[in-house]
C-alpha cells in the first residue's frame, strides 16, 4: 500500500516535468496564433479594457491623485493607441514618450505595482484569459524603468 | 503542547490579518515573495529563494509568521517562525524546529536565526535574476542524538547565494518561475543530526526550484536540495512537488509531497508537507 503511494509520487515528479515540457512545446507549435491585439478583441476590446482600467483608477485612493491634473480623454486615447501598438495592433503610437509622461510624478515601486494590479482587475473584468493577461504584462513590464522614480 | 499553542497563535493571527486591513507594506505583486521554507527564510518548502519574505517594497516594511509540518514514514518535523522584511533589502527570520523520532521516543529541537540581503534585482522586472545572499545560524537545544551519531558540533552557520526569476507568460502564456541556490553547509539533515562528521567534506551544495503559475493564485512546482553525508549514514538529496495557494497578500497555504531519501539509516522517507504563512 505504502509502496504504491511512493511509486505514484515518483511518477508525479516525472509527470510534472512532462507537463512543463509539453507546455513549452505548445508555445512553439502555435506560431500562427492571433496577435495579442486580436486576443483582447481588437479596437473595441481595447477601448473597453481601457475604460474599465480608468474606472479602477477612479476608485483607488492611492493612484487617483497621480491623475489629479490629467486630461482623462487624452489619457484614454493615448493609452488605447499605445496598447494597440504594443500588442501588435494596426497602430503607431506617436504620443509623448513614457519618460516624458512620467517625469516629475515620482511613482514608487509600490504604486507602480498597484497600477499593475488595477490593470489586472480591469483585464479580469473584460474577461481576458489568464495566459493572454500574462503576455500583455510581459510586453508592458520592460517599460517600468521609463516610468518609476523619475 | 507548546507546539499546539504556536499553531493556535498563528491561526488566530491569520484570522486577524484576513479580517483587518494590513498595516504593513503590500507593494509587491501577489505571490512574488514565495512561501516559507523549513529554516524560516522566504522560499519554497525546502529551498531558500532570492525573494525576501512579505510584500514590502523598497519604502515599506512587513512582518510575517508561518508554521509547517512535514510528516514522513518514520519522522515528523514541526516548524514555526517569524519573518521581517525591511525595505525589500533585508530579511530577518527566526524559526524553531521540533523533529519527532517516535522510534526513540524523543524530540530533537533546534532554533534557526536567519538574515538575507537582496543584492540585486527584482524577480519580475530586472533583466537579470534577483540575487540575494543569506545566512542561517542553527543551534540544537540538545546534542545527545547528534553526538551519538558522530556529529562534531551542535551548531553551525549555512551561507547561501540565491538567484531567482519569474518569466511572465513564458510557458504557453503561463508565468514560469525558477530559483537556484548554492549553499555552504556542514549540517546533517538541516542540522537536526548535528554538524560535520567523520565523512565531512567542505563543499558547496546546490538547490533548485521551479514552478508554473496556473492562475494568479495557484502555483505548481518542484524542488531539489542536495545535502552532505558527513555522518556516513547515506544522507540523500531532498525533493518535493508542491502546490501553493496564494489566497491574498495576507495568507498563503502550501501542500507538498516529499521524497527525503534516507534519514538516520531509515531509507525511502516520503510523506506530506503542509505550511501556512501569514503577513501582517
Amino acid at each position: 500500500m505504502l509502496n504504491g503511494v511512493k511509486c505514484y509520487a515518483r511518477h508525479s515528479l516525472s509527470g510534472l516535468v512532462i507537463i512543463l515540457a509539453s507546455l513549452s512545446l505548445v508555445g512553439c507549435q502555435t506560431s500562427v496564433k492571433p496577435t495579442l491585439y486580436q486576443q483582447v478583441g481588437g479596437q473595441a476590446g481595447l477601448e473597453r479594457l481601457v475604460d474599465l482600467f480608468i474606472q479602477q483608477i477612479g476608485r483607488d485612493k492611492a493612484i487617483l491623485p497621480y491623475f489629479a491634473k490629467a486630461n482623462v480623454s487624452h489619457f484614454r486615447q493615448g493609452f488605447i493607441t499605445h496598447l494597440c501598438d504594443t500588442l501588435d495592433g494596426p497602430c503607431d503610437y506617436r504620443g509623448d514618450s513614457m519618460v516624458q509622461i512620467h517625469t516629475g510624478m515620482q511613482i514608487t515601486e509600490a504604486d507602480f505595482n498597484r497600477v499593475v494590479e488595477l490593470l489586472i482587475n480591469a483585464m479580469n473584468e473584460a474577461g481576458i484569459s489568464h495566459t493572454t493577461q500574462n503576455q500583455i504584462l510581459a510586453r508592458l513590464a520592460p517599460l517600468r524603468g521609463e516610468v518609476i522614480k523619475i | 503542547m507548546k507546539r499546539a499553542e504556536s499553531w493556535r497563535l498563528l491561526l488566530t493571527s491569520c484570522v486577524l490579518c484576513v479580517s483587518t486591513h494590513s498595516i504593513a507594506g503590500s507593494g509587491k505583486l501577489l505571490a512574488t515573495p514565495g512561501v516559507s521554507q523549513v529554516e524560516g527564510s522566504a522560499g519554497g518548502g525546502i529551498v531558500p529563494w532570492a525573494q525576501l519574505a512579505g510584500y514590502a517594497s523598497e519604502d515599506q516594511w512587513s512582518l510575517g509568521g508561518f508554521c509547517s509540518r512535514a510528516s514522513v514514514d518514520d519522522y515528523r518535523l514541526d516548524v514555526c517562525g517569524i519573518q521581517a522584511n525591511l525595505f525589500d533589502r533585508v530579511e530577518l527570520s527566526y524559526a524553531e524546529q521540533t523533529f519527532a523520532v517516535p522510534a526513540l521516543n524523543t524530540d530533537i529541537e533546534q532554533s534557526v536565526s536567519g538574515v538575507k540581503v537582496r543584492l540585486y534585482g527584482d524577480i519580475v522586472y530586472s533583466t537579470w535574476p534577483q540575487l540575494s545572499l543569506g545566512l542561517q545560524h542553527k543551534s540544537l537545544k540538545d546534542d545527545a542524538v547528534a553526538a551519538l551519531l558522530g556529529a562534531e558540533d551542535d551548531s553551525g552557520t549555512d551561507i547561501y547565494l540565491a538567484a531567482s526569476k519569474l518569466h511572465l507568460g513564458a510557458l504557453g502564456g503561463y508565468n514560469a518561475f525558477w530559483n537556484i541556490t548554492a549553499r555552504h553547509t556542514e549540517a546533517n539533515q538541516l542540522g537536526l543530526l548535528g554538524y560535520g562528521g567523520q565523512q565531512g567534506r567542505e563543499r558547496i551544495y546546490l538547490e533548485a526550484s521551479t514552478a508554473i503559475f496556473l492562475s494568479q493564485h495557484l502555483a505548481l512546482g518542484y524542488e531539489y536540495r542536495e545535502k552532505p553525508d558527513n555522518l556516513g549514514l547515506g544522507e540523500q538529496q531532498w525533493q518535493d512537488v508542491f502546490v501553493a495557494w496564494f489566497i491574498n497578500k495576507q495568507v498563503n497555504l502550501t501542500a507538498a509531497w516529499l521524497e527525503l531519501g534516507s534519514i538516520a539509516g531509515q531509507s525511502g522517507q516520503s510523506g506530506w508537507y503542509v505550511s501556512v504563512t501569514g503577513y501582517f
